[in-house]
């Protein structure tokens, strides 16, 4: 650290609460310039890379396809087309074990590789972007299939469209990279300084922004130097400031970083936006610069093949869809047998159980670690309120509470103790005496909640659906009566005796008529006139009964039982405004 | 390669219960240094004694509960307990009384609420406190620190190594001794009882040779043993600053307070600091993770109210030294305190 004086880049910065100071293990990686990994025989595509819906595939089996050729389109705002990450022929389109927590299988676009690698016709490069509308440079970010590269894969073109009222101050670039071992960002600033710059420049146009601040951890001063000397040379203008922050984990979490660089706290389950900032990754600027300036879409991304239990630890260019196995494999494969493979840093990547897995927008690292890096840390004991966990919580929380109540599945009292502010950096766990999987609670404590808050809405709805049933069954029944009353009325008003002569000339005619006809049942059947006079009543009580009788109720438990609480029953007296009113009984029973 | 379904972080641990629990017993060590110099021999016995019994019963009773019994054993809380209980008890206590108080705290206190990390109370100060309440002459036989003046002015004997023993395992005395000859009033109850009488501060200070520099003579080494202990963990992130400090300063500012009003009826502020088991409190008891609060703010109020606490009990209460007492009404205070101070959450406007 230079006297301030001497460091004309000193800033002021804030701290966040908590954090913990790691041993960084970025020697290993980072000691070499990033190389190309081979071209696999065969690339395994993931339609879903991303934050939102899957993408839909617009390529057959059997179609030949080149590189940057879009394999899949986005589907609806929230979501990213994926491209050929090199040229060759679909061989399938199946589910493949993706990289996931859970080992999922999920569709992909399986090619195999002609070894050419030849690009598709691209668009057009626009180096005036500056004269363009942000909305088509938005357009042609989402178009290249630009996701958030930091790990969260939250698309580009989303997050760099606030909206007009939102007007944005500050647009921020995460190059903490503050996960032990990861050093992708570290050498992508190195060797492509000039692009994030271009990339910042077209983001800041599109924002309609004149600050941008680089935060990058002071243990890569290789990369500040190239940082700031690119921004230098790319923005005269002097609208980009590199920032050298403290390193010290997880400042590189998006609403840390904001915090340290501005001083401002994006607001409890909020986004940076609401505070006028808009974060991305150094991956993502430069992405967007290959997008906008040269039309390529995302395709290849740099990933640190790393950890004490591979050969070789290096960074490597790398095709969308490449297996991990062969990045491994170029890495000299494995020392031994691994404890562990991690997709992502050591703090919040995931664990899986083989590496054939391919590589995805999102996958920034792959981990190796010995027993000894990552030792078994055996039987959780008893938690004995230390307090550590809080000490380095840097949302500010009480993780001893929330593990707790989690524990107890008090899913109310966990959201009291603000469970969905918890950006699970596992900094508790990893400082817990007691070695209790802090965050794994939480994840549990957190899907519970979604499942039961998914259940609740759709007991809602069906709560919802209930009311309207039994409203319209009321109002039909109200109806029918009040058609039955309308042609009572005339009998009625027609005065006693007057009636009453016609009821003995009616019923002298059907005696007559009885006499006559032969048959007794077809007779009974002529008579609709008198019929309707003394059969009003009966009608309607045969109607409702029809409509309420079990017969025509759908052989679902819940659906009567539900009606009988007192919160339904008052939903059920203050019916929807407009119910449906064409089907008949039996065909909304069935929909209920 | 393990089975991939291992929740992250994958880093290794940087702490451990059984290390936290070693450190607290290796800061102990001036304290108790200091301790044994002054009152003999009988201290170390309490402490092995203490020990033993706090580990079997420990292991009946998680045996009992069908749990495994190693790892309960392995980390050592059972061990802190013994030896917190040991330091405070008089080292005259004959050995069942030892054995009560520690099957007490361990048995009743600590493990029928659960076991580590689940009892409401400190189970060596509640242990302590059964004692003093139902054996209070046992409990406040203290001996006369080891300063040559003071025994020569009082006519008083100190005990030997063996004398220790005998006295703990039989109750027997030396030959030639009584009780009055070997035991001494704590500078506590010394300063109670003459104040009692209407002496003031400076007569009660010119009347014996007791009196040292802060506290009384030896008692003050004790202390600052602990002291410097107690910073050893403050250094070693076994404990924070908060609790300490709140303690500490909530009884100096209290006993400042009345001392400023009235000097001549009221020691100075730092008699209570270096007295009874103030500094042991603040930094060894009221500490006690799983019994005082875990919110930074709420560890300040808890440690300011014991410190109050212990002042109001020492110059009003029935007990001449009231550390146990404060901590263990505190402890029960302790949950309420964490819910009325939990700490502002990054990006919410206000605290809740």
């Amino acid at each position: 650290m230079l006297f301030p004086v001497l460091n004309p880049h000193r800033q002021r910065l804030w701290h966040f609460h908590g954090g913990v100071h790691l041993p960084d293990e970025k020697t290993l990686s980072n000691g070499a310039p990033s190389v190309a990994a081979p071209l696999p025989k065969r690339l395994t595509v993931p339609l879903q890379q991303h934050i939102g819906a899957p993408a839909d595939p617009c390529v057959a089996v059997g179609d030949h396809v080149r590189k940057g050729q879009m394999l899949a389109k986005p589907q609806g705002y929230v979501s990213a087309p994926v491209h050929a990450p090199s040229s060759g022929t679909v061989v399938a389109i199946e589910h493949r074990r993706v990289p996931h927590p859970s080992g999922l299988s999920a569709p992909c676009v399986v090619i195999e590789t002609d070894g050419e690698d030849a690009w598709a016709e691209l668009p057009a490069p626009l180096p005036d972007f500056e004269q363009r509308d942000p909305s088509e440079l938005r357009e042609r970010i989402r178009q290249s299939g630009i996701v958030g590269m930091g790990g969260a894969s939250f698309p580009s073109s989303v997050k760099l469209n606030p909206g007009p009222d939102q007007p944005i101050a500050t647009l921020v670039i995460n190059g903490a990279e503050c996960e032990p071992y990861i050093t992708c960002d570290d050498l992508l600033m190195r060797e492509r300084a000039a692009d994030i710059v271009d990339g910042i420049r077209v983001m800041l146009h599109i924002l309609g922004t004149k600050r941008c601040l680089v935060g990058i951890e002071d243990n890569k001063p290789e990369a500040i130097v190239a940082m700031r000397q690119a921004a230098r040379q790319g923005d005269p203008a002097g609208r980009i400031s590199v920032v050298e922050i403290p390193t010290l984990y997880p400042s590189g979490g998006e609403k840390q970083l904001i915090k340290i660089l501005t001083g401002k706290e994006v607001p409890s389950h909020g986004i940076p936006a609401q505070i006028g900032i808009v974060c991305q990754n150094v991956g993502t600027a430069c992405a967007v610069a290959d997008a906008v300036l040269r039309g390529r879409p995302l395709v290849e991304r740099l990933v640190t093949v790393t950890g004490r239990a591979v050969a070789e630890p290096r960074n490597y260019r790398v095709r969308i869809g490449t297996s991990a196995a062969e990045l491994i494999a170029a890495s000299g494969g494995f020392v031994g047998e691994p404890e562990k493979l991690v997709v992502g840093g050591p703090m919040m990547g995931f664990s899986v159980d083989t590496d054939a897995l391919p590589i995805t927008k999102a996958a920034n690292c792959l981990l190796a670690l010995t027993a000894a890096e990552s030792p078994d840390p055996g039987e959780p004991q008893a938690c004995i309120r230390c307090g550590r966990c809080a000490e380095v919580c840097p949302a500010n929380l009480l993780p001893q509470q929330l593990y707790w109540h989690a524990r107890s599945k008090d899913l109310d009292k966990v959201q009291d103790y603000n469970l969905f502010d918890c950006i699970e950096c596992g900094c508790c766990a990893h400082v817990c005496p007691s070695h209790i999987p802090l965050v794994q609670y939480y994840r549990y404590a957190k899907t519970e909640s979604w499942a039961r808050e998914r259940e609740k809405r759709a007991a809602e709805h069906a709560r919802e659906r209930h009311a309207a049933r039994e409203a319209r069954l009321e109002r039909l029944e109200r109806e029918r009566k009040a058609k039955l009353r309308k042609k009572k009325e005339p009998v009625a008003a027609a005065g006693g005796a007057d009636a009453k002569q016609a009821a003995i000339k009616a019923a002298r005619e059907r005696a007559a008529q009885k006499r006559t006809a032969p048959d007794g049942a077809s007779a009974h059947s002529a008579t609709p006139a008198a019929a309707k006079g003394n059969g009003a009543d009966k009608t309607a009580t045969a109607g409702a009964s029809a409509v309420g009788s079990p017969s025509a109720e759908p052989r679902r438990p819940g659906g009567h039982a539900a009606s009988s609480s007192p919160a339904e029953q008052a939903a059920a007296s203050n019916p929807p405004p407009t119910p449906p009113q064409q089907e008949g009984p039996r065909a909304s029973a069935g929909n209920a | 390669m393990q089975s991939g379904f291992i929740s992250s972080p994958h880093s290794a641990r940087i702490n451990r219960v059984d290390w936290v629990m070693l450190q607290v017993c290796l800061a102990l060590v001036p304290g108790t240094a200091a301790l044994v110099w002054f009152f003999g021999w009988g201290v170390l016995i309490n402490m092995a004694l203490a020990t033993v019994f706090a580990v079997a019963a420990e292991a009946a009773v998680v045996k009992l509960r069908g749990r495994p019994v190693l790892p309960a054993i392995r980390d050592y809380s059972a061990v802190v307990t013994a030896l917190l209980f040991a330091l405070t008890v008089p080292p005259t206590i004959p050995w069942w009384l030892t054995l009560l108080g520690i099957v007490f705290a361990i048995v009743i206190v600590k493990q029928l609420y659960g076991g580590l990390g689940y009892n409401p109370f400190n189970p060596a100060m509640a242990g302590y406190v059964f004692l003093l309440i139902s054996y209070p002459v046992a409990m406040t036989s203290w001996l006369p620190p080891h300063v040559p003046e003071l025994l020569q002015a009082h006519d008083l004997s100190t005990l030997s190594f063996l004398d220790s023993v005998r006295l703990i395992f039989t109750g027997a005395l030396p030959p030639e001794h009584t009780w009055d000859a070997i035991t001494a009033a704590t500078p506590l109850d010394e300063m109670r009882t003459r104040l009692d009488q209407g002496m003031t501060i400076d007569q009660i200070r010119a009347a014996s040779p007791l009196w040292g520099v802060f506290g009384g003579r030896g008692w003050e080494w004790v202390a600052s043993g602990f002291l410097l202990g107690g910073l050893y963990m403050i250094w070693k992130r076994v404990i924070t600053w908060h609790i300490p400090a709140a303690f500490l300063g909530g009884l100096l500012l209290t006993a400042g307070a009345f001392w400023v009003l009235e000097p001549s009826t009221h020691p100075f502020p730092a008699f209570h600091l270096f007295s009874g088991a103030a500094i042991l409190g603040a930094f060894f008891i009221a500490t006690d993770p799983v019994t005082a609060c875990t919110t930074r703010r709420g560890q300040l109020v808890y440690g300011l109210l014991i410190g109050a606490l212990v002042f109001v009990i020492r110059t009003w209460g029935g007990y001449p030294d009231a550390v146990a007492f404060s901590v263990l009404l505190m402890n029960i205070a302790a949950p309420t305190i964490d819910h009325y101070t939990q700490p502002r959450v990054f990006g919410q406007r206000k605290r809740v």
